[in-house]
């Protein structure tokens, strides 16, 4: 049986539910090691974190490197594993760490790459929606270790219980992968709302908010969902850019998405239309968003909003 | 100080992308400079002027390097406009439909050969969307990557740079020794619009040609097939209701009956 590489992924020094969902991916397509990349002397205690998911053992790296070093250092490591142990596949989850880690690996195993996979098949098959959830493709790496990249929150994962047995895996970093230092870090700014791009609701405005956000962000809180905006917004500075929704910023699908005052050029619709509900409210009958809604209103959002939030609040 | 710049033209993000013969149509767009590029370029610009500039005779040059079709000299020419000195674009038949493997191969060799200190480019293009590119040219340079800078200082005197790095991991500060590849996230800078004067100068500028024997590297078919491709479904319209009073209602029973609160 062939060996899938999945690289485990933490947040802070638990298991994400990526972890799984790399897991249940890399099961079909082979027997799943985890590499769990950890600072010296915590590697047994965050293998113990990988409670679920189709995982057959666990190779523990302990380096200072990783976290010293960054990207370089956690593909160098990675890919010392992966030929370590002839894997076939090397599956990571598709987030900016993720996306350059992936890179590294195949340079380093000489090998192709497809990323942004929101599905694998048994047969190392690929899905990808591009250009903005437009079109599916299908691809295969057809040279070396297929290198995948799994989206977080595509697939459904298995979350069987999950005690693997574990091994400490040795891996010598190398100059060429310590150039660059990290001094500090900090974890990301939580605020009161999820994050944009894991949040299960994601509620936006544009243009036609004018710069007043408060309705939208009344609303987005009832639902317990995250803000967006569309680039016309952040342009304009009405909210902050690490928000947008679109082509050159976010792309989100949520179970439930409500664009407020969003016209929906292709540039917003890009970032979104893979959304499982879509619900706009636009006072621009001729909104082009309007042909893709699953529910939409016609009228001022500053009307239309608070009364939604008051009946939403009433039915909770 | 020699500042290199990668940057890629694209099919406008304003446009609507479709497949043909399993690669992205490019023939029927309207095609201009990456946007998340001109914030590298920008970058570049400013590095520059901050310790002495980039004018004729000046300490600091900027190229920008491009690998595509011919038609690609007119994004060149934009960031030639904003005060690049000169571009080299690689240009040949044989790289039609390549992968981000030997997109970075060619762009690492012409780097490697240039000269370069230091390497800036966007994030990610606007039509693949991959972001391996950056990471992929540290890898086979042996430079240090910085990548996903929100906040870029150089130190020529000293030749280090330092870089915020922002994801949704985070914020990063990061440091190394020049030669290095960074990034730079959007809205790091606000780009400049090219002036009469640049566009004027740009006409008189260089864009070399090279083609892959210049180059010097040799590029296998891509490691990673399409196999095949679909347009999704387009999603019908659903109910649209006019606000007369009530629409705010209506919405909470939709999300209700759709049991989406």
């Amino acid at each position: 049986m062939s060996t899938v590489i999945i690289l485990a992924d933490f947040q802070g020094e638990a298991a994400t539910k990526t972890t799984a969902e790399l897991a249940t991916v890399g099961a079909r397509m082979g027997s799943v090691c985890a590499v769990v990349l950890a600072p010296a002397g915590k590697g047994a205690a965050m293998a113990a974190t990988l409670t679920q998911g189709p995982i057959s053992s666990i190779a523990i790296v302990e380096s200072d490197d990783v976290a010293k070093h960054g990207v370089a250092a956690a593909a160098d490591a990675l890919a010392q594993v992966a030929k370590a142990k002839g894997a076939e596949v090397v599956l990571v989850a598709s987030h900016a760490f993720g996306k350059e880690v992936a890179a590294r690996v195949a340079i380093a195993l000489e090998s192709g790459i497809i990323t942004d996979a929101v599905d694998v098949a048994a047969d190392k098959v690929a899905t990808q929606l591009v250009f903005g959830g437009s079109t599916t493709v299908h691809s295969t790496v057809v040279h070396g270790t297929a290198v995948i990249t799994l989206r977080p929150n595509s697939v459904e994962a298995d979350l069987t219980a999950s005690s693997a047995p574990s091994e400490t895996v040795a891996v010598t970093i190398s100059d060429a992968s310590k150039k660059s230092s990290i001094s500090s870090s900090q974890p990301p700014v939580k605020g009161g709302r999820p994050e944009l791009t894991e949040a299960s609701v994601v509620v936006s405005g544009g243009r036609g908010t004018n710069g007043d956000f408060a309705a939208v962000e009344s609303f987005a809180d009832i639902l317990g969902a995250a803000v967006g905006a569309s680039r016309a917004a952040t342009d304009a500075g009405w909210y902050p850019h690490s928000h947008q929704v679109g082509q050159t910023g976010k792309s989100v699908s949520p179970q439930l998405y409500v664009a407020c005052g969003i016209s929906g050029a292709i540039q917003h619709r890009a970032g979104m239309q893979t959304s499982k509900t879509i619900v706009v409210v636009n006072k621009d009958p001729e909104a082009p968003l309007f042909e893709i809604c699953d529910f939409g209103v016609v009228g001022d959002l500053f009307a239309v909003l608070p009364q939604a939030t008051t009946a939403v609040s009433a039915q909770k | 100080m020699k500042i290199a710049v990668c940057i890629k033209q694209v099919p406008d993000s304003w446009a609507e992308k479709k497949m043909v013969n399993s690669r992205l149509d490019r023939e029927g767009v309207d095609a201009v400079l990456n946007d998340l590029d001109e914030y590298a370029v920008e970058e570049a610009l400013r590095i520059a002027e901050a310790h002495g500039g980039n004018e004729e005779g000046g300490p600091h040059t900027v190229t920008v390097i491009s690998m595509g079709p011919e038609r690609a000299t007119e994004a060149v020419r934009k960031s030639l406009s904003m005060g690049v000195n000169d571009a080299i674009l690689i240009t040949d038949a044989a790289l039609a439909g390549s992968d981000a493997l030997a997109t970075s191969a060619v762009l690492a060799k012409t780097i490697a050969d240039g000269g370069f200190d230091l390497v800036i480019c966007g994030t990610e293009s606007t039509d693949a969307r991959m972001s391996v590119i950056p990471a992929m040219i540290s890898a086979r340079l042996g430079w240090a990557q910085l990548t996903f800078a929100s906040k870029v200082e150089v130190d020529p005197a000293a030749s280090t740079v330092a870089i915020t790095r922002v994801t949704e991991a985070g914020v990063d500060e990061i440091s190394a020794s020049l030669p290095a590849v960074i990034s730079v996230v959007e809205k790091i800078n606000e780009p400049r619009y090219p002036s009469f004067k640049g566009i004027m100068a740009a006409k008189k500028k260089t864009i070399e040609t090279r083609d892959l024997a210049t180059v010097g590297v040799s590029v296998a078919s891509a490691w990673s097939e399409v196999k095949d491709f679909a347009l999704r479904p387009a999603r019908s319209a659903g109910v649209v209701v006019t606000d007369s009073g009530d629409g705010g209602n209506a919405l909470a029973t939709f999300l209700a009956e759709k049991k989406l609160i």
